[in-house]
């Protein structure tokens, strides 16, 4: 009997393993900022922030913060040695222009073909979708970043998304705390089990069509 | 260099009237023009379009009201065309409500859909949106044979924006990420007013360092 004890640090962990040296990345706000801690030392990523960077460096020490620098949720950040400052235009001509390799979103509901709602419950909570939508269209590759269960139990990969679409079929892949998954076609394939879930464990607790890969393999924090 | 008029934060509230489109610069407060908005607040012109990267931080409970948020809470709003308002629910309140009309737009088709009214442009076409709510009522076009919707340009009235420096003929820098949706706004609007930290002598500013040209600025204030 396996007992689901969310991990947002597994899902950091190993979305921080998807990158290589001189990727392009953008975190979104919130579980995927966590990635940042986790990419490995001898990996060198260029973190975008939309709201007008690249470059974005660790938090400033307390009693150093700058009010003009801040990340898109207005959180003080540092600019690291060769970074540069940029207009909203040509922070977004970046992020649709295909200049940005991967992106990380938070998530309310992914579906089997791709398409993510994160950014509106209608007629409870609607923040507003910010970058989010031009950040699934135009990066090359989109991660989506999501507790494998919701607190009431059900699981967040569906088979269709019943709230409004970020986009439509703009998620590659989904990292969860139980699972590494790909979309192919209409579907989910599991690339990696995170132990001590099993692939029949997940195909199981998750609302949608889940191929196994032949060659699934476990991974380990 | 014909020197700009240098005013204060209140006669900088005063250009702005009744029903006008109001262009503000920031990103949740970082780059707006704080000073203004508190005069705009406290003169309580109403019926205003915004346009605005988002609705700033109300949250009174942790004394934090940034940026727009307290002209959200004016009601001086009749209209906010906006890509963010998750920070403060008084505006998630009205949108819901019915109170005030709320135009979500995605935050690059912003920026581009302002810079657009700026350049002479009717608008832009983006693969953003398509396939979401925001497609409903747009047009869908093929290009080159990829599908985009058309997004019109977004001009406005009067454009309140911020500054680090300016000098007296209205050539402005900005800085590092204060700098956001501020030079776009600079060049859609009628009347542009600018909130600059310091205002130096004409020839103090490097020409090669110009973030945004003098002929686009109209008012300046000294924050």
């Amino acid at each position: 009997m396996i007992e689901y004890v969310e991990s947002k640090e597994n899902i950091a962990r190993r979305i921080a393993r998807i990158f290589k040296t001189g990727d392009v990345v953008n975190l979104g706000i919130g579980l995927p900022t966590l990635v940042a801690n986790y990419v490995p030392p001898e990996v060198t990523v260029i973190l975008q922030s939309e709201n007008g960077l690249i470059g974005l460096g660790p938090a400033p020490e307390k009693g150093r913060e700058d009010k003009d620098l801040t990340n898109a949720g207005a959180m003080p950040v540092t600019l690291l040695t060769g970074g540069a400052y940029f207009d909203s235009a040509m922070s977004f001509g970046i992020i649709r222009g295909g200049h940005v390799d991967c992106t990380v979103l938070g998530v309310l509901e992914v579906d089997q073909e791709g398409n993510l709602a994160n950014y509106k419950i209608p007629g409870k909570m609607v923040p507003g979708m910010g970058g989010a939508m031009d950040l699934v269209a135009g990066s090359r590759v989109v991660v989506a970043a999501t507790t494998h269960l919701e607190k009431t139990g059900g699981s967040k990969l569906k088979r269709r998304c019943s709230l409004p679409l970020t986009a439509e079929h703009g998620v590659d892949i989904v990292v969860t705390d139980v699972g590494y998954f790909e979309v192919k076609g209409s579907h989910f394939v599991l690339r990696e089990y995170f132990e001590p879930y099993t692939p029949e464990w997940i195909v199981e607790h998750t609302d949608a069509d889940v191929q196994v890969s032949p060659d699934c393999k476990p991974w380990r924090a | 260099m014909i020197e700009k008029p240098v005013i204060n934060a209140a006669e900088a509230a005063k250009m702005v009237n009744e029903g006008d489109v109001v262009h503000v610069g920031g990103f949740l407060a970082c780059g707006s023009p704080l000073g203004i908005l508190a005069a705009l607040a406290a003169r309580g012109t109403k019926n205003l379009t915004l346009v605005c990267n988002d609705t700033a931080v109300l949250d009174e409970k942790n004394g934090r009201v940034t940026g727009v948020a307290p002209l959200v809470k004016n009601r001086q709003f009749r209209k906010m065309i906006i890509s963010h308002i998750g920070t403060n629910p008084e505006s998630q309140r009205q949108m819901n409500a019915g109170e005030t009309e709320v135009v979500l737009v995605p935050q690059g088709t912003l920026a581009e859909r302002v810079r657009a009214a700026g350049c002479g442009l009717g608008g832009i076409l983006t693969a953003t949106g398509l396939g979401t709510e925001v497609q409903e009522g747009k047009q869908v076009v093929q290009v080159q044979g990829r599908t985009f919707l058309v997004e019109e340009a977004l001009p406005g009235d009067v454009a309140l924006i911020k500054a680090r420096k300016a000098d007296k003929a209205g050539n402005l820098v900005y800085s590092k990420t204060a700098r956001n949706f501020n030079p776009l706004m600079a060049m859609a609007c009628k009347t542009v007013i600018v909130e600059a930290e310091e205002i130096v002598n004409i020839g103090e500013i490097d020409p090669d360092q110009v973030h945004t040209p003098s002929i686009l600025v109209d008012y300046l204030v000294k924050a």
